[in-house]
């Protein structure tokens, strides 16, 4: 492994993302494990709402991968969100263990994502986000067709109860972590793989993308099932630690509303942005979520003021202006300084 | 099954009214507003307010809504849309989604939950109908949005196409640059457009209100409904937003009235899915030289044997 920088012939010298990040990756790796070790030293409380947290994190790092990375807004990832949490309730009603269960719930999530990829991708820009927000509405009626949904009433995962609820709060939080982990790490090694570099071009011009080679279709599909998956993850990490499931609340446009705001008040097509933001607007949900309406209206602002005038978010305002990096994308070429 | 065809006809009147906005914005400022559905509900309940608060008469009250809608359009394209148009495609996505959480939460916490309804202000006109044969009756408010619809569609469109102001609107949304070279203030043009589509919205959303309960909350539903009275009609074509949105009622009616209940949203989706669907379709096969060809083509490549025939319009085609 070479440490130092690379020197080319031409005078340049290149910097790869984990040249950079290395100290960032570092401290996240540490992170990782003082967080799995809250549940033993933590309060419940504490350990309650870190998982809400991961929720939030892994929802907004997915909308970031989706829009900021490959610019496709959808305002239908609540699709993806509610049907994770009904494919674990269906396996566990055909005698599945939970949290088996929520990881096939989600990769049959990522399948039902791949066919609907295949005409959801063909439509561009707002039509797009449209069309997944039908989509969800669609999937949200089907679903509240099957009965043991029980239509608006909704049901529970009852199966939650064979665990002590001590002991749930505890897997639950564990898996969260390492849902996060897990999806946070694919996430990095993607936007760094060659389709995430296509990805990014497409969103820049999708045309020139085309023009050098790129298969436009094969790299958004991999994105949105990406995407789809980690949402789906998202759903049964909370029907998990809310044990109920209603149609209404999983398959709300409300959480498009938050992932969006997450994210550009965090830093849209910034890695740590979108982390950033789902802290902030978990610590607005403590200090301002019972205002109800009047709360939620003030994050509506909040996203179009910073749309407006800071697009980069906090994150991105403040690498720009300090002009450092932790987690940079791709490779970086620098003039090499004559010595 | 008549019955049921006639009522979606009139409803679909009332979608026509609701998309005409969306459609005309898209068409000239090229945009997609996500606050579409809840500029209408906006526009309910000032409606709701000038009848509840003010004492007004509920037609009164429509009319002097109408220039409030005009100008709030007015100013939301000057202040918000304009700024975002500039820098691509994401952001007017973004900040007219966060708009339209802006206004539901603003009306909820104005208004609060209580579902309203204009109904009773209207007196006998929301429960009376004709009586056509024995069995088939239509409700007069139907009617009433239905013609009033057609109107305000054929307003927009005799605009368009004599007057100064619609051929200005006309020569920006082909292309606003050539536009500005000839004298005309593309952004004027815009803010006009959506003044226009804002005012129609509102006047869409006080007879929503006169036919059913709304909520702070009904918009979303209401821009999905939009939406896909636009793309089924096809984009930028008022009388395909009048076809798209009659299409759109029918299938919402029959498939609430033979299926059930529940189906009534679910069918529209379904048709609107189905529409884009076959629009994908038919612009492959179009590329591909036909539909006849298409499908030549799509049933050899399963079977594994391409004719030299087929082979060789594909290349011809690229």
């Amino acid at each position: 492994m070479k440490i130092s920088s690379q020197v080319n012939t031409e005078g340049f010298s290149t910097e790869h993302w984990y040249q950079v990040g290395r100290p960032a990756l570092m401290v996240g790796g540490l992170l990782f494990l003082v967080l799995a070790t809250v549940p033993f030293w933590g309060s419940g409380l504490v350990v309650d709402k870190l998982t809400t947290l991961f929720v939030y994190i892994l929802l907004a790092v997915m909308w970031n991968l989706l829009a900021g990375y490959a610019g496709l807004v959808s305002v239908g990832q609540q699709a993806f969100l509610g049907l994770g949490g009904y494919f674990a309730l269906r396996l566990v009603d055909i005698g599945m263990s939970p949290y088996p269960a929520f990881i096939v719930g989600a990769l049959i999530c990522a399948l039902v994502a791949l066919v609907i990829s295949v005409f959801a991708l063909r439509l561009k820009e707002g039509e797009f986000a449209i069309a997944m927000w039908v989509t969800a509405e669609v999937i949200r009626i089907l679903v509240m067709f099957d009965p043991i949904v029980q239509g608006e009433t909704g049901t529970s995962l009852l199966a939650m109860n064979q665990y002590a609820p001590e002991l749930r709060r505890n897997i639950n939080f564990w898996f969260g972590l390492l849902v996060v982990a897990g999806m946070l790490g694919l996430v990095l090694w993607l936007v760094n793989s060659r389709i995430g570099a296509a990805a990014q071009a497409i969103r820049d011009d999708e045309e020139a993308a085309k023009s050098i080679g790129i298969r436009v279709m094969r790299v958004k599909q991999i994105i949105f099932v990406v995407a789809a998956f980690g949402c789906a993850l998202a759903g049964s990490l909370w029907l998990a630690s809310s044990v109920t499931f209603q149609p209404r609340t999983y398959f709300g446009v409300q959480w498009t509303v938050f992932m969006l705001f997450m994210v550009l008040v965090g830093g849209l097509k910034t890695f740590e942005g979108p982390i950033l933001g789902a802290i902030v607007f978990f610590l607005l949900q403590e200090f301002f979520g019972d205002y109800g309406a009047w709360y939620l209206a003030g994050l509506g602002v909040t996203a179009i003021l910073f749309a407006l005038y800071a697009p980069n978010g906090i994150w991105g305002e403040w690498q720009n202006r300090k002009g450092v990096r932790f987690l940079p994308t791709g490779v970086t070429l620098t003039l090499k300084n004559k010595e | 099954m008549l019955d049921a065809i006639i009522q979606g006809l009139l409803l679909g009147g009332y979608y026509a009214m609701l998309a005409a906005g969306l459609s005309l914005l898209f068409g000239v400022a090229k945009f997609i507003n996500l606050a579409h559905g809840d500029l209408a509900i906006l526009g309910a309940y000032l409606v709701l307010f000038g009848v509840k608060v003010l004492g007004l008469s509920p037609w009164l009250s429509v009319l002097l809504s109408l220039p409030i809608m005009g100008i709030l359009g007015w100013l939301l394209q000057k202040y918000l849309f304009t700024r975002t148009q500039a820098a691509g495609f994401l952001l007017p996505l973004l900040v007219t989604f966060g708009l339209g959480a802006v206004l539901q939460n603003g009306l909820y916490g104005v208004f609060g939950s209580d579902t309203r309804s204009l109904a009773n202000y209207i007196g006998d006109l929301s429960w009376d109908s004709w009586q056509l044969t024995d069995q088939i009756s239509v409700g007069k408010l139907p009617v009433i949005t239905f013609a009033c619809a057609i109107l305000v569609l054929a307003g927009l469109q005799l605009m368009l196409s004599f007057t100064r102001l619609g051929r200005a609107i006309r020569a920006t949304a082909s292309d606003p640059e050539a536009a500005e070279l000839n004298g005309i203030n593309a952004n004027a043009v815009h803010c006009s457009v959506s003044a226009i589509a804002v005012m129609v919205t509102g006047l869409a959303g006080a007879f929503l209100a006169m036919r059913a309960q709304i909520t702070p909350y009904d918009g979303p539903v209401q821009l999905i409904f939009a939406f896909e009275a636009v793309v089924i009609g096809g984009i930028g074509s008022l009388w395909g937003t009048l076809i798209g949105g009659i299409v759109l009622g029918i299938s919402q009616s029959l498939g609430a009235t033979l299926i059930s209940a529940q189906w009534f949203q679910l069918t529209g989706h379904l048709v609107f899915l189905a529409v884009l669907t076959a629009r994908f379709y038919s612009a492959i096969a179009h590329q591909r030289g036909g539909w006849r060809m298409f499908l030549k083509q799509s049933y050899f490549s399963i079977t594994g044997s391409l004719p030299s025939k087929v082979t060789k319009t594909k290349i011809k085609n690229g």
